[in-house]
């Protein structure tokens, strides 16, 4: 080419061509991620020497591992001095880390609860459900808490009648004014829950015995307690949560106060703080006499605590979308709920995945903390294994068990949330 | 027989009167807090009308439009769109944003909807409209805007002229009787500027009201009524298009003429 002259034409047009071949081997790879230049190499030599020394140190460990035996003592004795882990008490006593102290011979209940979680779940979390399937999904909280808790059928009936009565108190007071018909059936359906649940379920139940066994709350624990609190938790913070963040961008000065107090109350007091809230104070605030169930209570806090992060994590969402997105929402003469639900929401929640799972992840572990008010949750019961005689002095084992079960479970949810981003992905950047 | 009574029952119907006003501005002030944007506007839009509304960045003229569909509160004056006084009554403003159709800068699609999605969306959730006719419906007006064979992708997989082609389609899918376009090629690059405006070229020949906030004056003259000119938040001259571009009777009508068709 020459540059010189100003003037000048490409007379024909280059094809693309193949890259070349010594560019894409797996020796170019090599050379140019663990040994370009000498720090990398260093770098390299080093890692490969940690996980030897690591895989040397935990693999007779391993290797020796003990299953059959019936105390720690024989572990030992089995060993005889040699390093091994002794698994034996995870094969001894996996029931009560799953289950508590929940009654053996009722142990399919919580379990085909748990398989019908999935069967709720999968609605919710893959693509186009089919409209019948979201129905078991709003049934399920009320079986799953049958088959948990035992009793009468008709209780959790009766309880979801009381929704059934919300609505037709708003389809009744609805030409009045919209929110009117709110306070009209929130109201109702308190009173519902307060004075005809009870009476209800017991005439019922007179009528047509359908119950199960009853489980009092103390004998729950475990993992069994952990997911209850955990899925619950996490199935009731992200609504409340939504709830909050919009609350919080509201123009409605009542609105936006009430969810910001909420918000920052909640998140400067430390989870533990409010358990024991739940698990103490409120026996004084409550009437005198009410049977308030400690898990519920339980539940309440930690779904109240994991919402005001939600909100947050939210409310980054509902920032990072331009203004032209409520704006075009709004041209259309979409009204705020449906701009919210159809525009605004989807692509908040989309952008705020990885905050929201990594709240359920935090709130999932921190299901843990219940031990300190007296519930017995896997780490509790660890200290209840180590308690017996026979077990005492095992640690690694049983915290690397429930370290393992609680990795299943987050893992699972990451896995999940980096599928759900993928799928989502439509904006081609 | 029931065709003439459908005639007869939509000439009452005075919001079709073609005498009656689309849009008419009485004396509109708005402040963005002490900032006093828009001052003493007065303007009547007619029936079938397409103006085009011009002036320098910062003149007001964006938010002029963008108080006639209540993206934006006006302070005083009055708003009247096809019969209906803007206030804060919101049902007045859905029934209002339901007749007035907007195209943005940015285009301002949905990013999380297929093409299709973003255009049935309206019709279905603000008309009522059943999905096999909303779909029916973009349908038509994808293919008027000549990117039927898009309907399926997303947003991000279609050019910027695309897109805004099809955020006309999105409204028009509403059936508007008032189409506001907001600058609708400055984000575009050179060459897909011609196919908006061929777009907007073949709305207004089929009789849209349109009011349109931009600086393609080769648009301005090809379809405009009116041109008007804004500055420092005022309609300093309209005209027709002719008269506007040859004679501009005010001195700053001719300084932005000068600047824009300068060079």
């Amino acid at each position: 080419m020459n540059m010189h002259n100003v003037s000048w034409v490409r007379q024909d047009m280059v094809s693309p061509s193949a890259r070349p071949d010594r560019q894409n081997g797996r020796l170019e790879w090599t050379r140019k991620n663990l040994f370009n230049g000498w720090v990398s190499t260093f770098l390299t030599l080093a890692s490969v020497a940690a996980i030897l020394w690591l895989a040397v140190a935990v693999a007779p460990w391993l290797g020796n591992s003990v299953w059959q035996a019936t105390s720690l003592a024989e572990c030992r004795q089995l060993l005889d001095g040699a390093p091994g882990a002794c698994w034996a008490v995870i094969r001894d006593r996996w029931p009560q880390l799953l289950f508590g102290f929940y009654p053996p011979h009722l142990y399919w209940r919580p379990v085909l609860a748990f398989a019908l979680l999935f069967a709720a779940f999968a609605p919710v979390l893959f693509r186009s459900p089919p409209a019948r399937a979201l129905w078991f999904s709003a049934v399920y909280p009320g079986i799953a808490y049958w088959l948990i808790w035992g009793g009468s059928l008709w209780f959790p009936t009766a309880v979801y009648l009381g929704f059934a009565v919300a609505v037709g108190l708003i389809s009744l007071s609805a030409r009045i004014s919209h929110g009117f018909a709110i306070s009209v059936a929130i109201l109702g359906a308190v009173l519902w829950w307060l004075y005809a649940v009870e009476p209800l379920t017991s005439t019922a139940n007179a009528l047509l015995p359908i119950t199960l066994d009853v489980v009092a709350s103390r004998d729950i624990g475990g993992f069994l307690l952990s997911i209850v609190i955990g899925v619950t938790g996490i199935a009731m913070s992200l609504p409340l949560g939504i709830l909050l963040a919009l609350g919080r961008r509201s123009s409605l000065p009542l609105i936006h106060l009430l969810s910001v107090v909420f918000i920052e109350f909640i998140r400067g007091v430390p989870l533990i703080t409010l358990l024991f809230t739940a698990s103490l104070l409120l026996n004084y605030f409550l009437p005198p006499g009410t049977n308030f169930d400690l898990i519920l209570r339980v539940v309440i806090m930690v779904t109240l605590f994991a919402s005001a992060y939600m909100a947050e994590v939210i409310r980054g969402g509902l920032a990072a979308l331009p203004r032209g997105q409520y704006e075009a929402a709004e041209a259309l003469g979409l009204d705020y709920w449906k701009a919210q639900r159809l525009v605004i929401l989807p692509q908040a929640l989309k952008i705020s995945i990885p905050g929201i799972v990594n709240s359920f992840i935090g709130l999932f572990k921190d299901t843990t903390l219940v031990m300190f008010i007296g519930l017995l949750d896997p780490i509790a019961l660890a200290a209840a294994i180590r308690a017996n005689t026979n077990w005492q002095g095992i640690y690694w084992e049983l915290f690397i068990f429930i370290g393992a079960v609680f990795f299943v479970f987050c893992f699972g949810m990451s896995r999940y949330s980096m599928y759900l981003e993928r799928r989502l992905k439509t904006d081609h950047r | 027989m029931t065709n003439t009574m459908t005639l007869q029952a939509l000439a009452q119907d005075d919001r079709l009167d073609p005498a009656k006003a689309a849009v008419e501005i009485t004396a509109v002030n708005k402040w963005y807090g002490e900032f006093h944007v828009l001052r003493d506007i007065n303007l009547t839009v007619r029936r079938g009308e397409r103006i085009v509304i011009c002036g320098p960045s910062g003149s007001g003229k964006s938010t002029m439009i963008r108080c006639i569909n209540r993206l934006e509160q006006h302070q005083s004056g009055t708003i009247v769109v096809d019969g209906i006084e803007l206030s804060n009554d919101l049902k007045k403003i859905d029934d209002v944003r339901r007749e007035v159709g907007m195209v943005f800068q940015h285009f301002n699609l949905f990013p999380h909807l297929t093409i299709l999605q973003n255009c049935m969306l309206a019709p279905i959730w603000v008309r009522k409209m059943p999905e096999s006719e909303a779909k029916e419906l973009a349908m038509h007006f994808l293919e008027k805007v000549r990117i039927p064979d898009q309907a399926h992708k997303f947003p991000g997989q279609l050019s910027g002229g695309q897109q805004q082609r099809v955020a006309i389609a999105r409204s028009l899918c509403m059936k508007p009787r008032l189409m506001l376009f907001d600058e609708p090629t400055s984000a575009l690059d050179p060459e897909m500027i011609k196919e908006v405006l061929d777009t907007m070229i073949e709305l207004a020949e089929e009789g849209m009201t349109m009011l349109c906030v931009t600086h393609e004056m080769g648009f301005a003259q090809a379809v405009a009524d009116r041109v008007i000119f804004m500055d420092q938040g005022q309609i300093i001259e309209q005209n027709e298009p002719k008269a506007f571009f040859s004679a501009p009777q005010s001195e700053r009508t001719r300084t932005f003429l000068g600047q824009i068709l300068g060079h």
